[in-house]
């Protein structure tokens, strides 16, 4: 919910912007230079790839303009890198924005762009991807290539989706990283909240806190009900091993260990980006700078 | 001062427990003597409580002149000391036949609940509808949009009436129809369209849920939304049937169960 805010009091909700680049990694003008843009509804993401190699990326929070926000995120993926515009051989726009990244040659959906980009993360081994993002959850099943066999989203309610992590981290006045950590911080899981509608998260967390429940307390319930809706989604599609999550979520210590309680089984383990590994946030838009390698290399045969 | 004859008349209270306001409607031998609502707040007992007392204050009346005092509404339960309780469904069935005898459709909009109500020509319900825990098709749906355009949310419904065209959102999820106001917004979309394009949303919800029913004409629109102009004009081009609002439409729910508690009241004379 956009709410004006004193610029003095700390933000909780906001979650960290950054860029990477792989160092060691170096380019030439005869290299095929592709990047990903996958414009999120809360997130952005950019990935530019060298030979289909990762080489640098950008997380930013995506503003209330679609086509700035892929131009802003696509140029902070290129900081530091010498790369311009005219290097990129091919771009693909995927995520909610999709449509609207001005610089892409073609719009992939984010479904195809994160079974492609899981399977660069975690390899062929994948086979059921969970990607939770700030309005979407995906469940999707894909074969050793990466490409998608069959998928569930939910297209018609937000529930259980991360923009009701941001509301809480506001409200709880924890920041957005460490949600998930003091969720997990209770003797006991309380019973999951009944209803997860991200418009009536407040009131429902501010009812439990005057009845005397801790912040570790309301969140674990919060947190409990958004993983068993995102249970139910993978179970619809169908569970098969291995097993990934991808998207903001991801990172979410407190949903990840309630969706494998739940469905009784271990995700693979993420990578870090802090400990200078991938990120699963941008597992999209690694998969859609896959798809421009490819689209490219097509278009060059033809 | 009541005199002696007056006592004989049963006298009894309703009080429907919102989820935002609590109402309260005080009744007379059927016929309504006062009416008193305060948010709700997190102290739902206590403000009950408050607006009984308030109410009988205004009727110069003491809890000893109540025969029969039933309860109604999401919190039901923190309802204090009811003689007996009712559904929200069957409340809003009584009242909207008291109001409009021939309603043989009634329609309750609320803040965070929306219902369809079928009746038969008795007034007895005989099937019903009901949107909860989701915020789409309530009157929380309209809140969070006038917030998206700063409007204030008394005046989304005037500001859609000046509307020129339909332009259209996501009436499935309040979040992802702030996101399509969002969009209309940068298409430079004006207010009066968007607030238009909200209602229409909303009714298109609403009506889903009464066609699921069918569309039995006398159509009676009840509940806090039923006040807003805009949601009005929008569940009128849907439905494409004439609508009956009562006056005070926000306490019909506490107006049923009043009447209720009457028919109860004589029943245990």
């Amino acid at each position: 919910m956009s709410e004006t805010k004193n610029k003095d009091s700390t933000e909780f909700w906001r979650w960290q912007e950054y860029q990477r680049v792989i160092k060691e990694k170096t380019w030439k003008d005869k290299d095929i230079i592709t990047a990903g843009v996958d414009v999120g509804s809360v997130g952005s993401k950019a990935t530019i790839l060298i030979n289909g190699e990762i080489y640098s990326w950008g997380i930013m929070r995506t503003g209330s303009n679609s086509p700035e926000s892929a131009i802003k995120v696509l140029d902070f993926a290129m900081k530091g890198t010498d790369l311009c515009l005219d290097d990129l051989k091919y771009v693909v726009g995927t995520g909610y924005g999709r449509v609207n990244v001005p610089m892409a040659n073609k719009a992939i959906t984010e479904i195809a762009c994160h079974a492609k980009g899981a399977n660069y993360i975690w390899g062929s081994k994948v086979r059921t991807v969970l990607d939770v993002g700030g309005q979407d959850i995906k469940a999707i099943h894909c074969d050793e290539t990466g490409r998608v066999t069959s998928f569930l989203m939910n297209d018609k309610c937000a529930a259980g989706t991360g923009r009701g992590m941001e509301i809480f981290a506001d409200l709880l006045q924890i920041p957005i990283e460490k949600i998930g950590e003091v969720s997990l911080n209770v003797d006991k899981e309380p019973p999951p909240v009944s209803c997860t509608c991200v418009a009536f998260a407040k009131t429902e967390a501010v009812g439990l806190l005057r009845k005397g429940w801790s912040k570790e307390m309301v969140l674990a319930a919060y947190t409990r009900a958004m993983a068993i809706r995102m249970s139910n989604l993978v179970n619809r599609v169908g569970l098969e091993k291995e097993f990934v999550i991808t998207g903001g979520q991801s990172k979410n210590a407190g949903i990840v260990k309630r969706i494998e309680n739940v469905l009784n089984v271990e995700t693979l383990p993420s990578p870090n980006w802090e400990t200078g590994g991938l990120d699963p946030m941008i597992a999209g838009a690694i998969g859609a700078a896959l798809f421009a390698k490819a689209l490219y290399l097509k278009n060059q045969k033809n | 001062m009541i005199s002696k004859s007056e006592k004989l008349l049963t006298i009894t209270i309703g009080i429907d427990l919102g989820t935002q306001t609590i109402k309260v409607v005080i009744l007379k031998d059927n016929l309504v003597l006062t009416r008193e609502k305060a948010v709700s707040g997190f102290e739902t007992s206590k403000v009950a409580k408050q607006v009984i007392d308030e109410a009988l204050k205004k009727t110069k009346l003491s809890i000893n002149d109540i025969s029969h005092i039933t309860a109604t509404g999401a919190g039901v339960q923190m309802a204090p000391n009811p003689n007996s309780t009712i559904s929200m469904m069957s409340a809003d069935a009584k009242a909207g036949f008291y109001l409009f005898p021939k309603a043989r459709t009634i329609i309750d909009v609320g803040a965070e609940e929306a219902r369809a109500i079928k009746c038969d020509d008795n007034g007895i319900m005989v099937d019903f509808v009901v949107n909860e825990r989701c915020a789409a098709g309530a009157g929380a749906f309209i809140e969070a949009m006038a917030r998206a355009i700063e409007v204030k949310m008394e005046e989304m419904g005037p500001l859609s009436l000046k509307a020129e065209r339909a332009s259209s959102i996501n009436a499935t999820c309040v979040i992802f129809g702030e996101s399509d106001v969002v969009s209309l917004i940068h298409k430079q979309e004006s207010k009066p369209e968007i607030a238009r394009a909200v209602f229409d949303a909303m009714a298109d919800r609403i009506s889903s849920m009464v066609h699921r029913l069918g569309v039995n004409p006398e159509v009676v629109l009840v509940g806090g939304v039923a006040k807003d102009v805009g949601f009005i004009a929008s569940l009128k081009r849907k439905l494409g049937v004439d609508i009956s609002i009562p006056d005070y439409p926000e306490y019909a729910g506490a107006l049923g169960a009043a009447l209720i508690a009457a028919k109860r009241a004589k029943r245990n004379k």
